[in-house]
């Protein structure tokens, strides 16, 4: 469970850090009167969505610290026995990093007024988005095909429930950035459009990330860092 | 001191609070069932709690039956009784108390005292509901389905859930993982609303400190669910793999009915730390608005200030970040390093440290109030009481040394149900007396209220309390029947007979209940805006029940805290949460 409680323990320095802003040692009851007496309490200037997200990136980024829990859990277990990984995965991450970086740009185009380079950066963002889940369902069938079944070893039934999970949350920011681009064909102003374009790079970010951990874990790299923190532990 | 007449608009700047777009319904079909307004949410969220928690209560009755009389009930057979058991305890926890406190009273009150006009997400919420509801009747479809509900405890532990010896293993058992999963997806819709709303939502002047303690508890409880789930989430999904698809998480190598079955190498004690990850936040997720709530009612009914508003604020939050380094305690006969076990036993008793900060709060605040005993009242102080009962057999099984001998008693049964059965129970019941006025605009019948207090508070003690006694002469828990066992004397089967009559009688106060929230409904003695004369912002709605967008034009700028309750030198013993300062302040004049 040291995944969990380490990803824990980062939610928590966040939380802290933000509550120790909140004046939370103040006497409520002696401080009668407008709020402006009373600096930096009130809400965040952020909009609300953003927040949001960040809210709900916790509670993914808590979903997946689980699964790696359950799986270095799992993995010292006698009948592991780690399962190859197809080169195409390879291939995935660069689309994916690609797609990152198509956001980015869609981002960065928003903030400078440039409507053709955010649809430029919206479609390219998604369409290498969907070449990566296509790429990641050749990868199953790759494994199948090599005898991989989801039930026929540990190691592979948390890489096909691992790849599944980070797929349909990719499948999601989809619904959202089809929106966004939606908001393009109807015309929407720019304004409207930043806020949107600017949550979806978060969110794809986020998964990038997620993906690079996922993969450093399924491919074995990063046994050697687990090793050590398990050491350091005991 | 004479009253100056003093310029409200003196003490509060043009800024303002960004008014939002608010959705308005325009069918009648958008404004009452495919609803985006928090309150009827609430109200829709309770109600199918309720629904649901009614079949629950049923189940619990027909276990008792069972269990008060052994062979007398033909149609309660071994396989049903594990099924009572399971559903009972699934639907109570999660389906009632966590949809009712967040869902329900979380849509409801949010928003109303921290100034809102609603939710920052309303359709997010919407789905919220909707997603509830599905993951209800997915759950209540395992009652009809072949081969019935699982019966693998409420706990589901592998390997025996996904077995075939254990009841409801064709259906039931996957109905109730995806009714689970369904569930945590919906809670997730809902909880980033009920977060981000206190974040970003809260009016001009409400800073996190001057929040009423039943914001803080609904607010910390959201953020302690929406991280805790997702381990109950992961252990579904992981457990539903091994039903369906054949892998071995959590399922070992098994022989069952001579043949040796295709699954191995699995961990059931991998489960069973998911499970407790979440399993034993959800106490707390169940516990922390209970704590806020009965803050708020203790002190609107003392006519007094919360003792200690710092100190609960910071118990709250306390309590929500241990409770995440406490979960092996639930396994401590699982065959565990002694050394995690002890680690788990200390973590687990500095927990008791806040709490019982907040149990002296409530009792210090009570000191020298002016108590009026209202049902709401009664029922926040039958919660104190419970909740110091079922906390001190709390400390008794925190230690591994006592745990392990009472581990699978009744005992065991008795403390959870005291400390998370009847206590957050009484709260829910002391809260639904309180704001009933506010959501309907009539009161509940007071006589009828009391009736319902007493047989309840009273007939919970003569549950639970023989059965902490029948636990610690050894009787199990989960067994159907446990007939003539030499250890256990014959006068347990009187006790046991007991506790199911009593059982009866407190189900049939609630039947009370439920009519009392009917006939008030028509006719109860309308109540006006404010009829507790509490301090906090719902109370000072210009509509009452409040209408949509909740605020009419302007939204209210708060000037104090919650709790100026007998105020010295005021006019009336509580100055409502937005009344401005009527006397300029005179700050560093000399005295």
């Amino acid at each position: 469970m040291s995944a969990i409680i380490l990803f824990m323990a980062v939610i928590a320095v966040i939380a802290g850090w933000w509550l120790s802003q909140q004046r939370l040692t103040a006497k409520p009851w002696l401080e009668e009167g407008s709020i402006d007496d009373f600096p930096g309490t009130g809400a965040i200037t952020l909009p609300a969505a953003k927040i949001g997200l960040g809210v709900f990136l916790a509670v993914a980024g808590s979903l997946f610290a689980l699964f790696i829990s359950a799986y270095s859990m799992r993995m010292n277990m006698a009948d592991w026995r780690t399962m190859p990984v197809p080169s195409l995965l390879w291939f995935n991450t660069g689309v994916l990093v690609l797609s990152s970086v198509a956001l980015q740009w869609a981002h960065i185009a928003a903030l400078r007024n440039n409507m053709d380079g955010v649809i430029v950066g919206l479609c390219a963002g998604g369409a290498s988005a969907v070449i990566f889940l296509i790429g990641q369902l050749l990868a199953w069938q790759q494994l199948r095909a090599a005898g991989y079944f989801v039930a026929s070893n540990p190691a592979n039934s948390f890489f096909y429930m691992m790849t599944a999970a980070h797929g349909l949350h990719l499948m999601g920011g989809l619904v959202a950035l089809g929106r966004a681009t939606a908001k393009v064909w109807r015309g929407a102003e720019m304004a409207q459009l930043r806020l949107s374009v600017e949550l979806c790079t978060i969110y794809w970010h986020f998964l990038l990330l997620v993906w690079l951990v996922l993969l450093g874990l399924l491919t074995g790299w990063t046994d050697d860092f687990i090793d050590i923190c398990r050491r350091l532990l005991t | 001191m004479v009253d100056v007449p003093y310029d409200a608009r003196a003490d509060a700047p043009p800024a303002e609070v960004p008014e939002v777009e608010l959705y308005h319904p325009r069918s009648w079909w958008t404004q009452y069932v495919f609803s985006q307004d928090a309150k009827v949410i609430a109200i829709q969220y309770s109600l199918t709690a309720s629904a649901i928690g009614l079949v629950a209560l049923v189940l619990s009755w027909l276990m008792r039956l069972q269990l008060g009389f052994p062979g007398t009930f033909s149609f309660i057979d071994a396989s049903q009784y594990l099924q009572f058991i399971t559903m009972h305890g699934m639907i109570m926890v999660i389906y009632l108390l966590t949809a009712l406190f967040l869902g329900g009273f979380g849509n409801y009150l949010i928003p109303l005292m921290v100034g809102a006009r609603d939710m920052v997400f309303p359709y997010v919420n919407m789905l919220s509901y909707w997603i509830y509801l599905l993951a209800v009747l997915v759950l209540a479809s395992t009652f009809f389905v072949p081969g019935g509900p699982t019966g693998a405890g409420w706990t589901l532990y592998p390997p025996q859930a996904v077995l075939s010896g254990t009841p409801g293993q064709d259906w039931g058992i996957v109905l109730m993982l995806v009714s689970l999963i369904l569930f945590i997806i919906g809670f997730t819709m809902g909880g980033l609303n009920y977060v981000v709303t206190v974040l970003q939502a809260r009016t001009r002047g409400m800073t996190l400190m001057r929040m009423p303690l039943t914001v803080w508890g609904i607010f910390t409880a959201t953020v302690m669910a929406l991280l805790a789930f997702p381990a109950l989430f992961v252990a579904s999904v992981m457990m539903l793999f091994d039903r369906l698809l054949g892998t071995s998480f959590f399922m070992p190598a098994l022989v069952e009915m001579g043949q040796q079955m295709k699954y191995g190498g699995g961990s059931p004690i991998l489960f069973q730390h998911l499970f407790w990850f979440f399993g034993h936040p959800e106490v707390y997720i169940v516990a922390l608005p209970a704590f806020g709530i009965v803050s708020d009612l203790i002190s609107t009914h003392a006519r007094k200030n919360i003792f200690g508003y710092r100190m609960m604020v910071w118990a709250i939050v306390g309590i929500g970040a241990l409770s995440f380094v406490v979960w092996a305690h639930h396994m401590y006969v699982s065959g565990m390093h002694p050394k995690f076990g002890f680690f788990f036993a200390t973590t687990t008793l500095i927990i008791a440290i806040p709490t019982a900060i907040k149990v002296y709060n409530w009792v210090l605040t009570l000191w020298r109030g002016d108590i009026h005993l209202t049902v709401p009242m009664l029922f926040a102080l039958g919660f104190i009481i419970t909740f110091v009962n079922g906390g001190l057999t709390g400390l008794f099984l925190g230690n591994v040394v006592v745990d392990v001998p009472l581990s699978d008693t009744m005992f065991v049964v008795a403390h959870f149900h005291m400390v998370m059965g009847v206590a957050p129970i009484m709260v829910v019941l002391g809260a639904i007396y309180h704001w009933y006025p506010k959501v309907t605009g009539r009161m509940l019948d007071d006589w009828m209220g009391k009736f319902h207090f007493w047989v309840t508070f009273l007939g919970a003690y003569l549950i639970f309390f023989p059965m902490h006694y029948i636990g610690l002469l050894g009787v199990p828990r989960r067994y159907h029947d446990i007939g003539d066992t030499s250890f256990i004397p014959s006068s347990t089967h009187t006790l046991n007979a007991f506790i199911t009559v009593m059982a009866l009688i407190v189900g049939f106060a609630q039947m009370v209940f439920l009519f009392n929230l009917v006939w008030s409904l028509f006719r109860g003695r309308p109540s006006g805006g404010n009829p507790w004369r509490a301090t906090t912002l719902e109370w000072q709605t210009p509509e009452t029940p409040p209408g949509h967008g909740n605020w009419g034009k302007e939204l209210p700028v708060v000037y104090r805290w919650a709790y100026d309750y007998s105020v010295p030198g005021a006019a009336q013993d509580f100055i409502p949460q937005n009344q401005p300062r009527t006397t300029p302040a005179v700050q560093g004049a000399a005295p």
